[in-house]
C-alpha cells in the first residue's frame, strides 16, 4: 500500500467525478493531437506534392482552381488548351522554362484519378516503378500504390474508365468501352502520385471521340476530334508536339531554369496578360490555402485552450472539494506518521493521474477520429492521412498533460499538506 | 511509558493553561478526568506531540517530544503513539485490512499480514477485512479504529472519549477490549474522558 496505490483507490473512490475530469482532460488532449496532427500531414502533403513545380498552366479560370487540380488533383479543371498554343514551352531553347509536363485529365477508375501524361512525372514526384513497367502506348495505365491496394489491381488487369471525376455509383457512371491494361504499379511514395491512374495523353482523344461536345459540358475533357479509333494497334508512342496543334490538354506543370531570375518572376503576368492561358504560381496559391487553413486554426485553438482550461478547472475543483471530505483522512495520516511532503506528494499524484488517463485516452481519441477521416478524406481531397502516425509533439504534449495535471492540483496539494491534526482531530468538533 | 512535567500552553490572544503532571508506567491505564473546557483535549494534544507547549516537557519511551523536529515528531508519533478518537476515521478508499497496512507503512514498519489478521482476529472482525471502513457498524468501526491505532505496538495509547457515543454495556466492552489490548502490546494506556462511567472501572486518575 504505497502512496502511488492510495492516490489510485482515492480516484476510483469517486469514480464519477473521475470519469468527468478524465474525459474533459482527454478531449482537451485528443483535440490538441489531433490539430497537430491534421497540420503537421497537411503541411507535409502540400509540400511533398509540389515537387519543384514553378507554374502552371492550362485554361483561363481561377488560379487557385488551376492549381488544386494539376497538382493535387482535387475539383474541376478550368478548361482545356490546344497544344498549338502552348507548343512555346516545349522548345528545350526556352529561356525560362527548364522542363514542362502536360496533363491531361477528366476521367476516372472508381474515384480515382486517371492521369494522361508523359513518364518524367514520375522524376518530378519521386515515384518510383515497384512492378511492372512504364506506360508507353496508349491505354496502357501505371496506377499508384493506393489505387491497386484498395481495388485489388494487379499487372494485366483490365478495366474501364469511367467518364467524369466522381464516382457516382455503377448505375449512374457513364463508362468508357475501352479497356485499359495495367502495365506497371508504383512504389509508394507519399505524394499524389499513389493515387493517380497513368496513361499517356493521347488516350484521352482516343476515349473521348465516341461522345460529342465533351470539352463544353463542363467536365473539361482532353480533347476529342481524333477520327480514327486504332488504339488497339501497335501506336508508336509519338511526341505530343507531332500530333495535331488542334488536339487538346488540360493543364502543362513547368520548371524554371532559374526561378529566382528577373524573367521567371515576371513570366505568370506575361503569360496572363498576353495571351489567352492562365498562369498560376503554385507555391504563392498554396500559400493562400494555409493562409485560410491558419485562420480556421486560430479558431480551433481558442476552442481547445478554453477546453484545455476547464478541464484544468475541473480537476482543481474535484480535489478541492474532496478536501472538506478528507481533512480527517489527511489528519489521520499524519497521526500515523506521515509528514506534510506525503501529504502534498498524495494529492500532486491524484492530479497526475487524471492527467496521464486523459493523455492516454486522448491520443487514441484523437487518432481514432484520424482513422475515421482517413476513410471519407482519400475520396474527397486526394489526401491521405496515416492515422496511427504518432508525432514528437505528442510525446511533448505528456510534458504538458503532466504540467497541467500538476497545476491543477498543487493548490488542493499545498492546501493538504497544511492539514492541522490538533484541530481538525481533537479540536472541540 | 509516558511523564510529562510543568506543561503549560498559551493559545495566540488566549487563555493560558497549566497542567498537572502525570507519570505513567508501561501497561498501566490512567483516566484524564475534566469537564468540558477544563482543557483535557489541549492537555491530550500535547502529550500525544500533536501541539507543542509553551514551557515544559513531554517525554514518551524516554524521547523528549521537545527536541524532535517536526519531520521526525511525524514519524515518531507513527512509531509509538496510538490514536483513538471520539469518532472512528479512516482512509475511506482502503478496506479495514489496507487501512492497517498503510499505518504499518507510514509508520515506516514492514507490512506484516500476520500481525494484521492476529490484531483483526482479537478484535472479531476477521470477516471484515475486505470491507470498506463506512460498510461497517458503529461497534465494528469502533473495534477498527482500536485495531489501527495498536497494529504498531505503540507506547502509548490514547483515546479521546471512547465511550461517549456508547450505552453502559458497551462502555464496559470497549474499556476492557482497550485495557487488554493496551496490556498485551505493554503500551501506556490514557483515556481522556468526562464520562463519570469510567471512573468505576479505572482507578487511576489525574484531574484537571
Amino acid at each position: 500500500m504505497n502512496l502511488v496505490r492510495l492516490s489510485w483507490k482515492n480516484l476510483t473512490f469517486k469514480p464519477l467525478s473521475a470519469l468527468l475530469s478524465i474525459l474533459l482532460f482527454a478531449l482537451s488532449i485528443g483535440l490538441i493531437s489531433l490539430l497537430l496532427s491534421l497540420r503537421k500531414q497537411a503541411d507535409e502533403q502540400f509540400d511533398n506534392n509540389l515537387a519543384g513545380i514553378n507554374l502552371v498552366v492550362g485554361a483561363k479560370g481561377s488560379p487557385l482552381e488551376l492549381t488544386l487540380n494539376s497538382m493535387y488533383h482535387v475539383g474541376y479543371a478550368t478548361g482545356n488548351v490546344p497544344l498549338g498554343k502552348i507548343k512555346a514551352f516545349f522548345n528545350p531553347k526556352h529561356p525560362i522554362v527548364e522542363d514542362v509536363v502536360p496533363l491531361s485529365v477528366g476521367d476516372s477508375y472508381k474515384g480515382y484519378r486517371i492521369v494522361g501524361t508523359i513518364p518524367k512525372i514520375l522524376d518530378w514526384y519521386g515515384a518510383g516503378i515497384a512492378e511492372g513497367k512504364i506506360w508507353q502506348h496508349d491505354f496502357e495505365v501505371v496506377i499508384g500504390e493506393e489505387v491497386a491496394r484498395v481495388n485489388g489491381l494487379k499487372l494485366g488487369s483490365k478495366f474501364k474508365s469511367n467518364h467524369g471525376i466522381i464516382d457516382e455509383g455503377d448505375e449512374n457512371n457513364i463508362e468508357h468501352d475501352d479497356d485499359f491494361t495495367v502495365v506497371g504499379i508504383l512504389a509508394p511514395s507519399s505524394t499524389v502520385m499513389d493515387q493517380l491512374v497513368l496513361t499517356t495523353n493521347q488516350t484521352y482523344w482516343h476515349s473521348h471521340e465516341g461522345h460529342d461536345g465533351t470539352a463544353a459540358d463542363g467536365e473539361d475533357h482532353a480533347g476529342h476530334d481524333h477520327a480514327d479509333h486504332q488504339h488497339t494497334e501497335d501506336h508508336a508512342p509519338t511526341s505530343l508536339m507531332d500530333e495535331d496543334p488542334e488536339k487538346e490538354i488540360t493543364s502543362l506543370l513547368v520548371k524554371y531554369r532559374n526561378a529566382s531570375s528577373f524573367q521567371a518572376l515576371n513570366f505568370p503576368r506575361n503569360i496572363n496578360e498576353n495571351t489567352d492561358l492562365l498562369a498560376a504560381n503554385p507555391a504563392y496559391e498554396i500559400s493562400e490555402v494555409r493562409r485560410q487553413f491558419d485562420s480556421g486554426q486560430r479558431i480551433l485553438g481558442i476552442l481547445v485552450l478554453a477546453i484545455t482550461i476547464v478541464s484544468a478547472l475541473s480537476i482543481f475543483i474535484a480535489l478541492f472539494s474532496a478536501l472538506r471530505d478528507r481533512r480527517y483522512e489527511l489528519a489521520l495520516m499524519r497521526t500515523m506518521g506521515a509528514g506534510r511532503g506525503k501529504l502534498f506528494l498524495l494529492i500532486i499524484l491524484e492530479g497526475l493521474m487524471v492527467a496521464v488517463i486523459g493523455y492516454v485516452l486522448g491520443l487514441l481519441l484523437s487518432h481514432g477520429i484520424l482513422s475515421l477521416m482517413a476513410a471519407n478524406i482519400t475520396d474527397d481531397f486526394r489526401y491521405s492521412l496515416s492515422p496511427w502516425r504518432f508525432l514528437p509533439e505528442e510525446v511533448w504534449l505528456l510534458a504538458v498533460a503532466l504540467f497541467i495535471g500538476f497545476l491543477a492540483a498543487v493548490i488542493p496539494a499545498v492546501q493538504a499538506s497544511r492539514t492541522d491534526i490538533a484541530d481538525t482531530l481533537t479540536g472541540n468538533n | 511509558m509516558l511523564n510529562s512535567s510543568n506543561l503549560s500552553f498559551q493559545y495566540p490572544g488566549g487563555e493560558s493553561l497549566a497542567f498537572p503532571d502525570l507519570s505513567c508506567l508501561a501497561g498501566e491505564t490512567r483516566l484524564l478526568l475534566g469537564k468540558s473546557g477544563s482543557g483535557k483535549t489541549t492537555m491530550l494534544q500535547l502529550l500525544a506531540g500533536l501541539r507543542r507547549p509553551t514551557s515544559g516537557e513531554v517525554v514518551i519511551n524516554g524521547q523528549s517530544l521537545n527536541k524532535l523536529s517536526d519531520a521526525a515528531l511525524d514519524h515518531f508519533r507513527g512509531q509509538n503513539i496510538g490514536m483513538i478518537f471520539q469518532t472512528a476515521h479512516f482512509l475511506q478508499a482502503l478496506s479495514v485490512a489496507e487501512n492497517l497496512r498503510i499505518a504499518q507503512k507510514l509508520a515506516g514498519k514492514p507490512v506484516n499480514e500476520g500481525r494484521i489478521d492476529e490484531l483483526l482476529s482479537q478484535l472479531d472482525l476477521s470477516g471484515k477485512a475486505r470491507s470498506l471502513p463506512g460498510r461497517l457498524s458503529v461497534g465494528q468501526q469502533q473495534r477498527a479504529a482500536i485495531a489501527r491505532a495498536l497494529i504498531n505496538e505503540p507506547a502509548v495509547l490514547f483515546a479521546d472519549e471512547p465511550t461517549s457515543a456508547l450505552d453502559d454495556e458497551n462502555t464496559q466492552q470497549v474499556v476492557n477490549l482497550l485495557q487488554e489490548q493496551a496490556e498485551r502490546v505493554g503500551a501506556t494506556l490514557l483515556i481522556v474522558t468526562h464520562d463519570n462511567r469510567l471512573t468505576n472501572l479505572i482507578p487511576q486518575q489525574t484531574h484537571l
